[in-house]
Order: C-alpha cells, then sequence, then structure tokens
C-alpha cells in the first residue's frame, strides 16, 4: 500500500497529467486531421470515377492492412530524406491522421452506401447538382449512422497514442514508464493510473457521443 | 532493399512464423473468450449482463500496450513466469476478446426477439434456442465485422516487438540496429505484414458482398 | 475530367515515388555547422533513461547527467555563451535512424565507437571510456560472463551493440532485446533474465537506484564512448573536437566527471577519463 502511496506523490501524479495532456493534445488534433482528411477520402471512393476512385481505394487498403506501429516509425524516420523534419508531436500527428484517416475513410464510404440511392435521384430531379445533392442531403444523413462507428475510432486513436512511446512522444505511456523506470515499486500503481485514466478519457468520449446521438434521433 | 530480404531471409520467415502463430492463438481464444463475454452481456441474470458488460467496457478503453506490459512486468513478479511471447498472446487475446464480443453480442440482437419468443413458444430452451436457431442466423451478420477483427488482430501483434515476443515487427527492429538501414528494413517488413492482411482484406469484401446481395 | 484524373493519379504516383525513392534534399546531407550557426543551437539526441548519463527528472521535466552537461558545454564552446544545446530524447533503438533521417546534428548516448558503426557514422574523439558488464539481482548465480551458459536468459537493450558482444562472449545463452534501460531493468526485477548486460557506467547508475542488484564479473570490453555524426559532416567533427580538446584543458571536463561519477562505489574514475 506504501508504495501507491509513494507512487502518487504530487510529483509524480503532476508528470502524469502532463503526459495526459501531450495525448488529449495530440488525439484532438489527429480527430480534426483525420476526420477532414478521411471524409474527402471516402467520398473519393464512394464517387466512382473510374481510375482515380481505384487508386484512392488501394492506397487507403495499403494503409489500413499495416501496423499502425510501422507507420510511425516510417513518418518519423522517413519525413527527415525528403527534406522535413519535424519534431516528435507532429510526427505523432502526422502518422496517426493517416493511419486514421484511412480508417475513417472506409467507414464513410458504407455509411454513404447505406444511404438509398432514390434520395440522391430525387434530389437530382428536383434540380440540385450532384455537389449539393451530396452536401444536403446525402451527407447529412450518412453521418447521423456514421457516429457509433466514427466514435469507436476515435476511442481506438485514443489508445493508439499509447503506441508513439516508440518514437518517445512524451504521452501518459511514456511518462508512466519513465516514472517506473524511477523505482520499480511504481510499476503497478502506474499500471493502474494508466488503466484508470485512458478509461476516464475514453468513457466520457462515448457518453458524449451517446448523449449527440440521442439529440440527433430526438431532432 | 532486396539485399535486405535475402540477407535476413530466416530472421525474417521466423518473425513471420511468430506473428502468425500468435495472431492463430489470440484469434481462436479471443473468439472463445468474446462469444462467452457476448452471451453474458444478454443473459437474463443481472448480475451475468452485470459483469460481462464491465469486462467489455474496461478492456476495450484501455490501450493494448498497457494491458500488454501489465502482463510482462506484473504476472511474473507476482505469480507465475511468462515470457514476451506468451504475455503479448495474453494481452493480444484479451484485448481482442471485448472487441468480438461486442460484435458478436451486436450480432445476436439484430436478429429480431421474435425468434427467440417463438423458439421458447415451441418448446425449446433458452440454450436450445441460441444454439439451433439465434446463432446460426447471427453468424452471417457478424462474420464480416468479425473479419475486420482479425486483420485488426494480425496487426496488433505487433505489440509482442515491445516485450521481446520475437515476431515480426521485433525482428524488423533487430534488423533495422544491425543494418543500419531503417528505410529499407521497414519497408521489407510493411510488405510482409501486408502479404498477411491483403487477402484477409479482400476476402472479407468479397463476403460481405456476396451475402448482402444474397 | 478525363484529363484531371489522369493528371491527379500521375500527381500521386510521383508524391509516392518520391517518398520511396527518397529523392530530395534530405536534412541530414546540410552542413549541421553552418546550420547550428545559423539556429544558434545544436540538436543532440540523448538518453532520458539512464541514471548519471541521462535521466528525466520527473519534477522538472528536464533530462540531468554527465552527457547533457556535455552537450550543454560542447553547445556553448562551439557556438559561443548565448547558444543553447537542444535535447531530443532517444533510445538506443532510436538514435541512428533519428540521426541517419536528419532529426538530430549529433548524438551523445553512451554510445561505442564500432567499425561497423564507422561504416554509416562519423565519431569524434572518445569522451568517455566504459567497459561490459553484468547487473544481477544480489545473490544470484551468475558471478561473470562465464556463467551465461545454455538455458540463462540475458536481457539487452535493441541497437546496442553490448547485445553483439554478449553473444560473441557467452553464444548458449538466450538474449532478450527491449526498447530502452527503463524497461529492460524493469524486466529484469520481474525476472524475465538472469542478468542484464551492458556498459559499467550505466549498470552502476541502476545499482545505485536499487541496492539490491549488483555489478559483477568486472568489464569483458572495451566500449570508448564517441560522439556520433553523420558521414560528411567534417566541418561539425573539427569543431566538436576541438571544443572536447578545450574543456579537457580548462578543467571542466574533470569537473564534470567528478560531479557524476566520484561517489559512486566500485567505480574507477581513473579508468573512463
Amino acid at each position: 500500500m506504501q508504495s501507491f502511496i509513494d507512487a502518487y506523490s504530487q510529483v509524480n501524479l503532476h508528470y502524469l497529467l502532463e503526459g495526459l495532456w501531450v495525448t488529449v493534445e495530440v488525439s484532438v488534433t489527429s480527430i480534426v486531421f483525420s476526420f477532414l482528411i478521411g471524409t474527402l477520402l471516402g467520398i473519393a471512393r464512394y464517387v466512382n470515377v473510374r481510375f482515380f476512385s481505384a487508386f484512392v481505394g488501394f492506397i487507403i487498403d495499403l494503409i489500413r492492412n499495416l501496423p499502425l506501429l510501422l507507420i510511425l516509425f516510417f513518418t518519423y524516420f522517413a519525413l527527415p530524406r525528403i527534406g522535413i523534419r519535424l519534431g516528435v508531436i507532429p510526427a505523432s500527428i502526422v502518422a496517426m491522421s493517416i493511419f486514421e484517416s484511412a480508417m475513417l475513410a472506409e467507414i464513410v464510404r458504407s455509411g454513404i452506401n447505406a444511404v438509398p440511392t432514390g434520395q440522391m435521384e430525387a434530389a437530382r430531379s428536383n434540380g440540385m447538382s450532384y455537389v449539393q445533392a451530396m452536401l444536403h442531403i446525402i451527407l447529412p444523413q450518412a453521418f447521423k449512422a456514421m457516429i457509433p462507428p466514427i466514435v469507436s475510432q476515435f476511442i481506438s486513436l485514443v489508445k493508439d497514442t499509447s503506441l508513439a512511446t516508440i518514437i518517445l512522444l512524451p504521452e501518459l505511456t511514456y511518462h508512466a514508464q519513465i516514472i517506473y523506470g524511477q523505482d520499480v515499486n511504481y510499476t503497478i500503481p502506474m499500471f493502474v493510473a494508466l488503466a484508470v485514466l485512458y478509461f476516464v478519457v475514453n468513457y466520457a468520449l462515448s457518453l458524449g457521443a451517446r448523449l449527440i446521438n440521442r439529440r440527433l434521433n430526438h431532432a | 532493399m532486396l539485399n535486405i530480404l535475402t540477407n535476413n531471409f530466416g530472421t525474417l520467415m521466423s518473425g513471420l512464423g511468430y506473428t502468425l502463430l500468435s495472431s492463430l492463438i489470440a484469434l481462436v481464444f479471443s473468439l472463445i473468450v468474446g462469444t462467452v463475454f457476448a452471451l453474458m452481456e444478454i443473459s437474463p441474470a443481472k448480475w451475468v449482463r452485470v459483469i460481462g458488460k464491465t469486462y467489455v467496457e474496461v478492456i476495450r478503453n484501455i490501450p493494448l500496450l498497457v494491458i500488454t506490459m501489465g502482463f510482462y512486468v506484473i504476472v511474473p513478479k507476482y505469480l507465475l513466469p511468462v515470457d514476451g511471447f506468451t504475455a503479448g498472446t495474453i494481452g493480444l487475446t484479451i484485448y481482442t476478446s471485448a472487441f468480438i464480443a461486442e460484435t458478436v453480442r451486436a450480432g445476436i440482437e439484430s436478429v429480431a426477439v421474435g425468434q427467440m419468443e417463438g423458439a421458447r413458444s415451441v418448446g425449446l430452451s433458452y440454450a436450445q434456442a441460441m444454439r439451433q436457431i439465434v446463432f446460426p442466423q447471427a453468424i452471417k451478420i457478424v462474420i464480416p465485422p468479425l473479419g475486420n477483427q482479425f486483420i485488426n488482430l494480425v496487426k496488433n501483434s505487433s505489440i509482442l516487438a515491445f516485450v521481446a515476443g520475437f515476431d515480426l515487427m521485433y525482428q524488423g527492429k533487430i534488423i533495422a540496429n544491425a543494418t543500419f538501414n531503417t528505410f529499407d528494413t521497414y519497408l521489407v517488413v510493411g510488405l510482409l505484414y501486408l502479404v498477411l492482411t491483403m487477402p484477409m482484406s479482400y476476402l472479407m469484401r468479397h463476403l460481405e458482398k456476396k451475402w448482402v446481395t444474397a | 475530367m478525363h484529363k484531371l484524373k489522369l493528371w491527379l493519379t500521375a500527381v500521386a504516383l510521383m508524391v509516392v515515388a518520391g517518398v520511396a525513392a527518397g529523392c530530395g534534399a534530405s536534412v541530414a546531407d546540410q552542413d549541421a555547422l553552418a546550420h547550428a550557426k545559423k539556429t544558434d543551437t545544436i540538436v543532440w539526441g540523448v538518453k532520458a533513461d539512464t541514471r548519471l548519463f541521462g535521466l528525466m527528472n520527473t519534477k522538472t521535466g528536464k533530462i540531468q547527467g554527465f552527457e547533457i552537461d556535455m552537450a550543454n558545454a560542447l553547445t556553448k564552446q562551439v557556438l559561443g555563451k548565448a547558444a543553447k544545446a537542444t535535447l531530443v530524447q532517444v533510445t538506443s533503438d532510436t538514435r541512428v535512424p533519428m540521426l541517419k533521417g536528419g532529426n538530430l546534428d549529433a548524438v551523445i548516448a553512451t554510445m561505442t565507437i564500432t567499425p561497423e558503426r564507422q561504416k554509416v557514422l562519423d565519431f569524434t574523439d572518445s569522451y568517455f571510456k566504459a567497459g561490459q558488464s553484468l547487473l544481477v539481482k544480489k545473490g544470484s548465480k551468475v558471478h561473470s560472463i562465464k556463467d551465461l551458459t545454455a538455458g540463462t536468459k540475458v536481457i539487452g537493450v535493441q541497437g546496442s551493440n553490448s547485445v553483439d558482444n554478449v553473444k560473441k562472449a557467452a553464444p548458449q545463452t538466450t538474449v532478450l532485446q527491449l526498447a530502452d534501460y527503463a524497461q529492460a531493468f524493469t524486466a529484469l526485477k520481474s525476472g524475465q533474465g538472469d542478468a542484464l548486460s551492458t556498459d559499467n557506467g550505466i549498470l552502476y547508475g541502476m545499482s545505485q537506484q536499487d541496492p539490491g542488484y549488483v555489478v559483477v564479473g568486472g568489464t569483458f570490453t572495451k566500449e570508448p564512448y564517441g560522439i556520433a555524426l553523420n558521414q560528411g559532416q567534417t566541418n561539425l567533427r573539427k569543431a566538436l573536437n576541438k571544443a572536447l580538446a578545450q574543456l579537457r584543458a580548462n578543467g571542466t571536463y574533470e569537473r564534470l566527471i567528478n560531479k557524476w561519477f566520484a561517489d559512486i562505489p566500485g567505480f574507477d574514475i581513473k579508468e573512463v577519463e
């Protein structure tokens, strides 16, 4: 029990929360980027422009089928080779965004697919352009159905930031490792703290999503 | 790039072997554990439901790395010795089982409630109705998302690299360090992962199309 | 529309090919000294998990250790009093790809000068002479490298040459490679291995942290640490060598060695200078 009291000293808790802040920072930024890029890619794949859509689809499949760990490594070690020197935080954001965009693109594509084709035809016959119909009719319906899978993807994203310890992103898991690296008795308290902190963040995320879902269904 | 592959062929293949082995073991056990927890989540008894729900919610919201490192560091210190491969595979199994439980539960619940009631009213027990009526229908709905979970599982097995589990990623890191040719090494490792996951991914899409139209 | 498709595809392919071929001006090829003078800083790769050399202080969020002090002193000696060292955390696993990739100007991270590394990197003169040894739990049956027979497990760190040294000196033993020293020491304490092997300076740091673990068997290799640079960075290498000689001459080096290593029992500072 003593080891728990020592491990959760003010200094260590502060250090853990600093790590949590980096986790949140990287997660939120990556969520925004991957949401935008993923939506665009998902639409690009859906619209079925011959060659182009197939090409986008191929790249998405490629990324989706690689371990994120590998993509993190690549981004961090390969970008400087083409003249871009990124710090570890931007590099992590780039890697997470690349990976999660591909995952979201698939969710968006199947979400749009689920909207009945009659909707598009009706909108077009009412004089809307393709883009207008997409923006005002198809996407709003599709997004409603997409919310649950998108939220689970975001929860994955928050958890996946822990993999960036491998390129020494100073996030929550890495900070916990530094702390139990200083005193082995802190190992278990740190794992408990990690489990609790990740759980709280992710559970809050899914509760928030449930709330949004309920609002949308009432509206 | 080619010489990375030829010079380290044995090492890479042994890594690929461990990745496959760990994935297969985790696949079988997470399917079993996941289905058990899915059944618990929809059990008629409330306390069983609570246990199932808690397990799934807690595991789903914690990173795989934390679960795996926990097994590697804590279990041998206080309980029994487990090596990196075992710890990694157990972590992978537990983590994946929570996602499989969710998938299976959603599949079962999507089979209309009337089916269960109908089966019960003609005299089948809960277990019989589950096994003979609900399960066969649920499996068809569940297969595509399960396939995606298995692809995730293969990719997630790279977590073994953190705990010296001799998998593909671990061997890749060692080769990268020995040759100082990081870029080409990870390119080769990436291709080897794709050899495993791409066929699965296309098979899943094929099944999905076939069954959605059927 | 058709032209647009072709054009987009061509651009996408070019980007992919460009990344794959690693074309364009790599940061690693630019003159690091000129860049350092322009930005008034040198970007150093340092350890954050290694007591005595580079260890994160969780209270201040700053890394502390002999190599950190050296990096600061060398930066000021090369660029002038106003210059500041930029410290980037590395592990044995990431330091070479990060340096070669151009994320760093120089690496001062317990890195031994070896012939294999000299094929792909340049080194300055040695600034610390370590030797590889073993760390075991007090009362362990392992007393020296000779005791590492078949059935034993030795923990090492990915990317460190100590792993190869163990394989040469004790070919029967199984080597487990972990990502960094914090994880390696945690694994040893969890009983994942019989001994942890790396350079004595690092091991004494661990033993200082937990007296239940001791360094045994003396050193079985010589490990001169050097500052690693990308090949062709001759200007920076010359400047650092000159600065190193100046620090030795003006007593700064002696003071830093004493600050970090004088109080370590069993450690002979005469050996390392």
